[in-house]
């Protein structure tokens, strides 16, 4: 038994807090019920923002607390910031849309909380055990958010596909850290990593193969990516923007953090697994893109395209490499957010369209809301000087950097193939004969989202370098 | 020689029901077969010395999930001749992918081979079975080392349940509930009313 100490507990307190205010707004919620929906999802943003406060707050020091369970160092600390700003931006992009679908249930910001604190627990962990049960909080109150819409058959649909291949997944992880325990003999990352280091044997390689699998799941990486389309079209748009915008962050700084501080020593193993995730990512991203009609199925394949590039960050394998997904990932989180709060708006006849043909003719009928998804739309297909271009490019050229040039070619020619469907909706809006316009007015706290996230693309160019320097200091505390 | 002779028993016991469970036509003789096999297993970890495992399994696997399968089984109208119909022709994808996962396990059992730092590396060393029960060692280090895994858990147990709730309750109308407030200040006067009756006429 390890000595504890009251004052370890500090580095971990904006999670402690949250959870105490998921659990407390949780009973407001029964016992007010369902009417309250909408003071519990502005009471968990203000939780949110305290425990964005807090964080603030206390150092990251790289202490590890808790036998060797919870770290939490700079690395951590901007993937935290951008976790805790992502989980703000999902709930106030959705509160309109709970009322507008009738999806009143008080459940969803408390479930959206729960999520957050798992994927804060996912960053911070130091240890396969605080690993696995973070990921499953966070899994699990994700499955249950893609069916919050029960009665309809696609929400209902999506949460159980999620759920059967999340529980393989789940599985899978469970499987390759028993297998990687018994080689080494613990569950602790540091140890891991010096036991790897000295030598390494056939059955700790492949209990890797499966911990990076079931990963490679979470973050839709091909050719774990199945699951991706169907979810992100059948649950309710709002839990979608939720999907695209914040788990892929937590789990990728997980993958990051595994495979940089446990399984360094068998960064040969890893490379070629990694390049293949990556090539794969891009090219599926790209060309299944393509053929889809439906917006939330084509901003599944957008993103399954955007982890690729995130990916050859880690292949690179510097801190080079890394800073480069640090910014990637910020970005695409921006242009997300604003993507989503438009597709949020496209409603007709009292219920949400979904087909890229819905937005034909928005420049005459919304101009606004028209030329701020050209904008994001451009940004994503990565063209000068908007920020998207940015990420793309300080990815390409860590690649170049580090002699990958076949993945950086590759990533070249997807984003030009991609930026047919990117630009194929700003065809659409501005070229073709309108259709109806979309009904109801926006919520502020939604206009908000979308112009901060267009005026964030827009400016990023006049000062790119503290968003990078924060990215590279954060980085640097790995190595 | 008599652990040996219970091993032996137990381990067939177990090979024979798990053949049962898949092969039985009846589905609840299916689900008698799997918590048959539960308990065997469970005497194979009572041989291998692991108490506390053995009675979670029965705990846990007898007395919940099969409990649950035999209520799913015998409570909802499912029509298993009709489940299986489909079932043949994804076999071979069943086999192909269960191959390829015992090709992996048989080359990692066969190159297998433990880090030479693994025992010191170990976090909770097994204590010694004559001094302390196994149930009270991992007591001891379930509360202090990993109470925060434990804490965790207890956060997933709340979402499950949440997500239970969210997903399955549902208000019906019509439905009459007892109303004890409502009872409660029921007076006489709500209750009772007092009538002249004169005689020869009735109410």
């Amino acid at each position: 038994m390890s000595e504890f100490n009251l004052s370890s507990l500090s580095v971990m307190m904006p999670e402690i807090f949250l959870a105490i205010a998921a659990m407390v707004l949780l009973v407001a919620g029964v016992l007010r019920g369902n009417q309250s929906t909408r003071f519990i999802c502005n009471a968990a943003m203000v939780a949110l923002v305290v425990a964005l406060l807090i964080m603030l707050g206390c150092e990251p020091s790289g202490d590890i607390v808790l036998n060797g369970m919870f770290t939490h160092d700079p690395f951590t600390f901007f993937m935290k910031f951008l976790i805790i700003i992502g989980l703000i931006v999902t709930l106030a992009l959705s509160v309109q849309s709970l009322y507008q679908d009738a999806i009143i249930k008080f459940e969803y910001p408390i479930l959206v909380l729960f999520a957050g604190i798992g994927m804060l627990i996912m960053v911070s962990a130091n240890d396969m055990m605080s690993l696995y049960v973070g990921l499953e909080l966070q899994s699990l109150s994700l499955y249950v958010l893609a069916s919050i819409r029960r009665t309809h058959l696609r929400s209902a649909e999506s949460g159980m596909k999620y759920f059967i291949l999340g529980a393989i997944s789940s599985g899978m992880l469970l499987f390759g850290i028993s297998l990687v325990y018994g080689f080494t003999g613990s569950t602790n990352f540091d140890v891991i990593a010096s036991t790897l280091a000295g030598e390494v044997s056939l059955g700790g390689v492949i209990g890797f193969v499966f911990i990076l699998a079931a990963l490679a799941f979470k973050i839709s990486a091909v050719p774990f990516h199945m699951w991706t389309p169907d979810v992100y079209e059948g649950a309710p748009t709002p839990v979608t923007a939720f999907f695209a915008l914040v788990p892929k962050i937590a789990a990728m700084a997980l993958i990051i953090r595994l495979l940089f501080i446990p399984f360094f020593a068998i960064s040969e193993q890893w490379f070629q697994m990694v390049w293949f995730l990556s090539f794969a990512s891009m090219a599926v991203g790209a060309f299944a893109g393509l053929r889809q009609h439906n917006i939330k199925r084509l901003l599944a394949y957008s993103s399954i395209g955007n982890i690729g590039y995130a990916l050859i960050g880690i292949v690179a394998g510097n801190e080079m490499g890394l800073s480069a997904i640090l910014v990637y990932l910020t970005l695409y989180m921006v242009m997300t957010a604003g993507v989503f709060g438009i597709v949020l708006c496209m409603r007709r006849d009292g219920a949400a369209v979904e087909s890229i043909s819905d937005l034909a003719g928005l420049s005459r009928n919304s101009p606004w809301l028209a030329y701020a998804l050209a904008l994001l739309m451009f940004s994503m297909s990565g063209i000068p000087p908007l920020a998207g271009f940015f990420g793309k490019f300080m990815v390409f050229q860590a690649a170049v950097h580090s002699g990958l040039y076949i993945l950086a070619v590759v990533g070249v020619l997807t984003s030009v193939v991609a930026a047919y469907y990117y630009l194929r909706i700003i065809k659409t809006m501005f070229f073709d004969e309108p259709a109806d316009k979309f009904e109801g007015n926006i919520e502020f706290g939604r206009k908000l989202v979308i112009t901060l996230s267009v005026a964030f693309i827009v400016l990023f160019i006049l000062n790119p370098s503290p968003l990078v320097e924060m990215a590279q200091s954060a980085v640097h505390s790995l190595f | 020689m008599i652990a040996s002779l219970a091993f032996y028993l137990f381990a067939g016991i177990v090979l024979l029901s798990a053949i049962m469970v898949i092969t039985a036509r009846n589905p609840v003789h299916s689900v008698l077969f799997l918590i048959l096999s539960f308990f065997n297993a469970a005497g194979l970890f009572i041989i291998l010395g692991a108490e506390f495992i053995a009675m979670i399994l029965v705990i846990v696997y007898v007395g919940a999930v099969a409990v649950l399968f035999l209520f799913v089984v015998m409570m909802l109208d499912i029509s298993f001749t009709d489940l299986r119909k489909g079932a043949m022709q994804y076999v071979p994808v069943g086999l192909l992918v269960g191959g390829v996962l015992l090709v992996e396990l048989i080359v990692m059992v066969v190159g297998w081979q433990v880090a030479d730092k693994a025992s010191d590396n170990m976090a909770s060393p097994i204590p010694d079975a004559n001094d302390i029960t196994n149930t009270e060692a991992l007591g001891r280090v379930l509360y202090t080392d990993y109470v925060f895994a434990f804490q965790v858990s207890g956060l997933i147990l709340l979402v499950a349940m949440i997500g239970a709730i969210v997903l399955t309750h549902r208000k019906r109308p019509g439905v009459r509930k007892q109303n004890i407030v409502a009872q409660q200040n029921r007076t006489q006067a709500d209750a009772m009313e007092i009538q002249k009756v004169t005689p020869g006429t009735g109410v």
